[in-house]
């Protein structure tokens, strides 16, 4: 895990590698997101600041992209893919299996212990796979809810 | 060849008009629109002003440019209908309690679904209801009103150049507010009101203190005074239907209502601008001698103050240390007007009506408060003097006229102009300028700085030296001036801003309007009071000159004049956020901020902080201490600083935070 120092050191980094340049705000916030895995307020203040963006407008291009998170991830991030394709092969069986497994009520994406986090997507691109989801990045297709909870299992 | 448009069978002739919106307008119709504003870019949103072009289809008119020979209809039975849709879906989101909203009347959204007939909302309402945000004096945002047209996010960028409000989120979530979220008072907002104008609803508004002056007005321990700025005089005939207004004839109906309703004395602020001017030029002629802090800013508008204190402390000490007439107003009187009415200070209560929402704000800085008290109780707009008059059941365009209190009702014709951009510069000049003007009509004399433009220039001679003078509206015009003072591509000796366009005329708490002439014959009013009135020149006020005489201090500049009409201001921190480096805040560490503004970034904040870094480790100082990235310390001249626990060091080495470190933790 990198220290504080080390993160907020890679985003002034960042900020000198696109020149401090406001047109270059959305690579800026993806790298920022990659240091962080998420965006926080006073890191994008510090942008704002620095490439001399007014902070609203900075927290509308962070809320726009849903690529972006204003809330601090889980170690595992869970993406699983409820487009038309896994959406008919009946991926909401696998997201309730998962919440529950989970123990994540209602809107909450992240669990307690910060471990998982449980995002659905529109589509992954692999709808030949259906239902995919994705886990730390790897693919693991023609999934059930069990088969699923499994995978759980196994990080655990 | 000339252009021309075919619209609903007429042929109009065209020129060079940005869409074919402006060109219906010229053809006397009005198309319906929220989010279509003249003076800001085109965003094409609101899908209102569709018309169909032969041969194209339905085009939203705002967003497309006219081609000769375009056969447009504004009206077919499809247009009419998806203009129903359109507005029957902003109001299945909208909050409905329109009887209880302070923008019925004047809201767009109930004038179109009058305009269009639409009888009932066949969609269910769904509404989030949120909290108001009263977290200013100024301005209520009421998010469920929200048509998220943009008008306020558009006009805050583009003509103030600030930015407090932004689009959030996307799609059914979309909603328009602050930074981050939160409330508008943590924003960089200057209070200038103008999104309350633009807002085609009441999803801001100015916030009213109407029941206040009420409840202070029934008590028969109070004598409640009030005084009103020169634009006020311009617009409150509007809202009553006075078509032609004459600024003495409209001023003196407002004080008939206003004794009407209560008040003990009546007042002008007109009065406080002469006695302004007077301080203000005197400041002016000391600095011109001294050549020092120079240009002047004007600081009679308090978003334009605070726009300075915010983005360009490097300028706070060009800023005129006067108060604004409002200021000055508050003081005299809090602290002169007992002692001249015979009257306990603490049954006074001291009420402004102003065109202006920052002026609101305004009255509770801090630094213009005497002991931590604030000198005027209530600010109330022209649209809330207006609401209280019908409130009271007066039939303005009856009354008859009355004259102002003395000996704060007496003005000359420069304290008159003030409301307009322009104005106080003029009054300067007639001011300062004052010793040449022998056989000239006085109140057209300098007149050549009047004009429509946000950024006009003048020169003058004045005793061999020529001064250089620019007149500005709009804070984004402003922001350009200040860039090339900075780069050192202009040189002025003195500037006048003002936030709103067309100056506190075109203020957010006038009578709202939408269209540029309204603006202009509001400043002709106040032009032709002038010519009207005896005196055009500030400093033959008579009763400015006796208030000097008795109270302070005989003269322009003196102490007591200091005392009592002058004011200060300060850094305002844009951003309240830091980011922690380390923290050990629970075993008591000693704080260290770096401040990472732009100015000390570009002097090395990072290598700074990988010094501390280092240092407190190799000293094993790690759980001694809370380290942090601040913006800012406000401090930009010494940049770069670092503040260890209390002790702010200026233009910091690694040597002189090594040092405070040590003696901090020893």
């Amino acid at each position: 895990m990198k220290s504080n120092y080390e993160k907020f050191r890679s985003v002034c980094s960042i900020l000198e590698e696109h020149a401090f340049d406001k047109s270059k705000l959305i690579p800026i916030l993806q790298a920022t997101q990659e240091e962080y895995k998420y965006l926080p307020q006073e890191i994008l203040a510090f942008i704002s600041s620095a490439l001399n963006i007014s902070p609203a407008k900075v927290y509308g291009v962070a809320t726009f992209y849903s690529h972006f998170s204003l809330t601090p991830k889980g170690k595992h991030i869970i993406r699983i893919c409820d487009g038309t394709a896994c959406h008919v092969k009946k991926s909401s069986t696998i997201i309730d299996a998962l919440k529950k497994k989970l123990n994540l009520n209602g809107s909450e994406t992240t669990t307690k212990d910060m471990l998982f986090t449980l995002e659905t997507v529109a589509c992954l691109g692999a709808c030949g796979l259906a239902p995919a989801i994705v886990i730390d990045g790897k693919v693991y297709g023609q999934m059930t809810a069990s088969k699923a909870v499994a995978l759980i299992d196994n990080i655990c | 060849m000339e252009k021309y448009l075919i619209i609903n069978g007429v042929k109009i002739f065209f020129e060079n008009e940005k869409n074919i919106l402006e060109i219906i307008q010229k053809a006397k119709i009005e198309l319906p629109t929220f989010c279509y504003h003249s003076e800001l870019s085109t965003y094409g949103s609101c899908r209102l002003c569709m018309v169909e072009v032969e041969g194209t289809g339905i085009i939203p008119a705002c967003s497309t440019p006219a081609t000769s020979g375009m056969v447009v209809s504004t009206n077919t039975e499809k247009i009419i209908s998806m203009r129903k849709i359109i507005v029957e879906l902003l109001l299945a989101n909208h909050d409905r309690e329109c009887t209880t909203c302070q923008k019925s009347q004047s809201c767009k959204l109930q004038t179109l679904a009058r305009r269009l007939g639409i009888e009932n909302v066949r969609f269910k309402n769904v509404v989030h209801k949120t909290d108001r945000d009263l977290s200013t004096y100024a301005l209520v945002r009421e998010q469920d009103k929200c048509i998220l047209c943009g008008d306020c996010v558009r006009f805050c960028d583009e003509v103030q150049s600030i930015g407090a409000l932004g689009f959030v989120n996307r799609g059914s979530k979309s909603v328009v507010c602050p930074n981050f979220g939160k409330d508008l008072e943590l924003s960089e907002c200057v209070y200038c009101g103008q999104c309350s104008r633009v807002c085609p609803t009441g999803a801001i508004i100015p916030r009213s203190e109407v029941k206040d002056v009420w409840k202070a007005l029934s008590n028969k321990n109070k004598k409640v005074v009030v005084a009103i700025a020169p634009a006020v005089r311009a617009a409150i005939g509007e809202v009553f239907g006075l078509a032609k207004e004459n600024g003495t004839e409209a001023a003196g109906k407002i004080v008939t209502a206003l004794k009407m309703m209560g008040f003990y004395k009546v007042f002008d602020v007109s009065f406080t601008a002469d006695m302004t001017i007077v301080e203000e030029a005197n400041e002016f002629l000391e600095r011109i001698k001294e050549n020092n802090n120079l240009p002047l800013f004007t600081s009679c508008c308090p978003a334009w103050v605070k726009f300075v204190e915010q983005y360009y402390p490097e300028f706070i000490k060009s800023l005129s240390t006067c108060r604004s007439p409002q200021g000055m107003y508050g003081s005299i009187a809090k602290r002169i007007m007992p002692k001249i009415l015979g009257v306990n200070k603490e049954d006074l209560v001291v009420v402004s009506i102003m065109p202006c929402t920052a002026k609101k704000y305004e009255a509770r800085r801090k630094e213009l408060a005497n002991n931590g008290e604030i000198d005027i109780d209530y600010v109330i707009t022209t649209q809330e003097l207006a609401m209280m008059i019908e409130e009271a059941g007066l039939r303005f365009q009856d009354l008859d006229a009355y004259a102002f209190d003395m000996p704060l009702g007496f003005k000359t014709g420069a304290g008159i102009i003030f409301g307009n951009s322009g104005g106080v510069t003029e009054a300067v000049l007639r001011n300062v300028a004052s010793g040449m003007t022998d056989g000239q009509d006085e109140s057209e004399q300098f007149s050549f700085v009047r004009g429509e433009d946000g950024r006009r220039e003048a020169k003058i001679n004045l005793s061999g030296r020529e001064l250089k003078i620019a007149i500005i509206y709009g804070l984004k015009n402003a922001r350009q001036v200040l860039r090339e003072l900075k780069a050192e591509k202009r040189k002025y000796d003195f500037i006048e801003v003002m936030a709103c366009p067309g100056g506190c005329v075109g203020g957010a708490g006038q009578p709202i309007y939408n269209d540029l002439s309204t603006r202009k014959n509001r400043a002709k009013v106040l032009y032709e009071n002038d010519k009207t009135l005896e005196l055009h020149k500030p400093q033959d006020n008579p009763y400015v000159q006796k208030l000097y005489n008795d109270y302070l201090g005989n003269a322009p500049g003196s102490t007591k004049a200091h005392e009592y009409l002058h004011t200060h201001y300060k850094y305002r921190k844009r951003y309240k956020e830091s980011v922690v480096i380390s923290d050990n805040s629970s075993n008591g560490g000693v704080d260290i901020k770096v401040c990472f503004g732009n100015h000390c970034m570009k002097k090395g904040s990072k290598e700074i902080l990988k010094h501390i870094v280092d240092y407190v480790g190799n000293k094993n100082y790690k759980d001694k201490v809370n380290i942090s990235a601040s913006i800012c310390l406000e401090k930009c001249f010494s940049a770069p600083n670092v503040k260890v626990s209390n002790t702010t060091i200026s233009k910091a080495s690694d040597k002189s935070v090594e040092e405070a470190i040590d003696k901090e933790i020893k």
